[in-house]
């Protein structure tokens, strides 16, 4: 077994410094690594390039690192939630690159899968477009997307093991599978940390391989952005 | 004229046995609750999850299972979760068989626009754009005009799009309407509204042919 294990976060972010480039894992608030993020709060590195589907909201995920400012530039495909972030936005002190969900999946992946770019439908005649290369596949129009180059991948896991297994938990799995192994570096942070070998290696979503360092993270939040319940019915 | 769960009920009726769904955010959300329960339907929301239930009781809830629109969910038995990627294979794929969602202006060309008002409102396009350029099944669910009267429903989009050509069908408080190359085919009036004032909320080219039936809600 090769040991991916380290014993906290501050040794899992050895090496973070200003003006890099990160992917965080998480939809929303959820599966967000909380514990890189909280780290990166307090190391107080700045000018980062943000690769995240989402920016937080004002006081937690993404948003904590906005408030210090520092964040350069935020890659996103949806950014509704945070007010601050709107209004960095606006002002022109954050700069801000929107792409299409699926576009940001797949430039993980395809970072991961060793692709130097993919085509895609997404976008096509749109500003999305605008200055990239297009191409007609049987009659179809796609946009030539390039896999992300990142220096750390920030992702969270339910379950992982001394390997760098990781078992995903729910929808709080989203991105996190697709950033793995598409950064130079991999922090996973898990919830439990199980003895290798208690993993079954048949429902192992993420092979170790793919992960350069694993913690046991401190204290995991999980806040629900929109808590929405039904009345039970008696 | 129809309200918001109005036109979610009508758009239930689109729905089909055997069908995969991706609902949007807003009206599109609320057409789970209109489905018929003789047949058997998906639906997939794009962080991740197939089989998506109602939302959970109190005290129930999980931040490990949410919707696209963040909004805590349950699954239903044969549900399955799976990361970002497969699930726009699923969508890019085709294999997701209908795509329902609002829009802040449609154009008769089939043109769609609904992330952003330049120097205005920038939330960000999300999943809309993969869903509109693959889906075949497109329906947008929208009031059929702005908070200030003006149509929502084109000659061109004046907003930055989403996608081009995609729209075959919009459902409004005031009517159906299918995207055809001569312009938007009015198909059905809601409960109550005239032909007339249809006519006077369209700037688009509106095509009329012979008596429109009510909808049947």
């Amino acid at each position: 077994m090769i040991n991916k294990k380290v014993a906290n976060v501050q040794d899992a972010l050895k090496g973070v410094s200003d003006n890099m480039t990160f992917m965080f894992g998480g939809f929303g608030l959820s599966g967000i690594p909380e514990n890189a993020i909280a780290q990166l709060v307090k190391l107080g590195v700045k000018g980062l390039t943000c690769i995240s589907n989402n920016a937080g909201v004002d006081n937690f995920g993404l948003g904590l690192l906005l408030q210090k400012r520092q964040i350069k530039k935020m890659v996103s495909s949806y950014v509704g939630e945070n007010d601050e972030f709107e209004r960095q936005m606006l002002s022109g002190e954050l700069d801000v690159e929107l792409i299409p969900q699926g576009t940001l999946a797949e430039r993980c992946r395809a970072a991961q899968a060793g692709f130097p770019a993919i085509y895609t439908p997404a976008g096509y005649g749109t500003e999305v477009a605008e200055g990239k290369e297009t191409r007609e596949f049987d009659g179809k129009m796609y946009v030539l997307e390039h896999a992300f180059k990142a220096d750390f991948a920030f992702v969270k896991a339910w379950k992982g093991d001394a390997a760098g297994n990781l078992i995903f938990k729910g929808t709080a799995r989203n991105f996190n599978p697709n950033m793995c192994g598409a950064a130079k570096i991999t922090v996973a942070e898990v919830e439990e940390m199980v003895p290798l070998g208690e993993l079954d290696p048949n429902q192992i979503h993420i092979p170790g391989i793919f992960v350069q360092r694993i913690f046991k993270g401190e204290v995991f939040e999980k806040r629900i952005e929109q808590r929405t319940v039904r009345p039970k019915i008696t | 004229m129809l309200d918001k769960n109005g036109i979610a009920k009508r758009i239930a009726k689109e729905v089909q046995d055997g069908f995969y769904v991706n609902l949007g955010i807003g009206i599109p959300t609320l057409v789970a609750n209109y489905v018929r329960d003789d047949i058997e339907v998906e639906f997939q929301s794009e962080n991740g999850v197939l089989g998506m239930g109602p939302f959970p009781f109190e005290g129930e809830e999980d931040a490990d299972i949410i919707n696209a629109g963040k909004q805590s969910i349950t699954t239903l038995p044969g549900a399955s979760f799976f990361d970002s990627a497969l699930s726009f294979s699923m969508i890019r794929g085709k294999h997701v068989d209908l795509t329902i969602l609002g829009a802040m202006e449609v154009a008769e060309n089939g043109d769609i626009a609904n992330w952003k008002i330049p120097g205005r409102m920038v939330k960000g396009m999300g999943g809309a754009m993969d869903l509109v350029a693959s889906a075949e099944n497109i329906i947008v669910a929208m009031m059929h005009t702005n908070k200030r009267g003006e149509s929502k429903l084109l000659k061109a989009c004046s907003l930055p799009l989403t996608g081009v050509g995609c729209v075959k069908r919009i459902v409004t408080n005031l009517a159906v309407l299918e995207v055809t190359d001569q312009g938007f085919k009015l198909l059905e009036r809601a409960p109550g509204v005239s032909v007339e004032t249809i006519k006077n909320a369209t700037e688009g080219t509106l095509i009329i042919e012979g008596e429109i039936p009510e909808m049947d809600i």
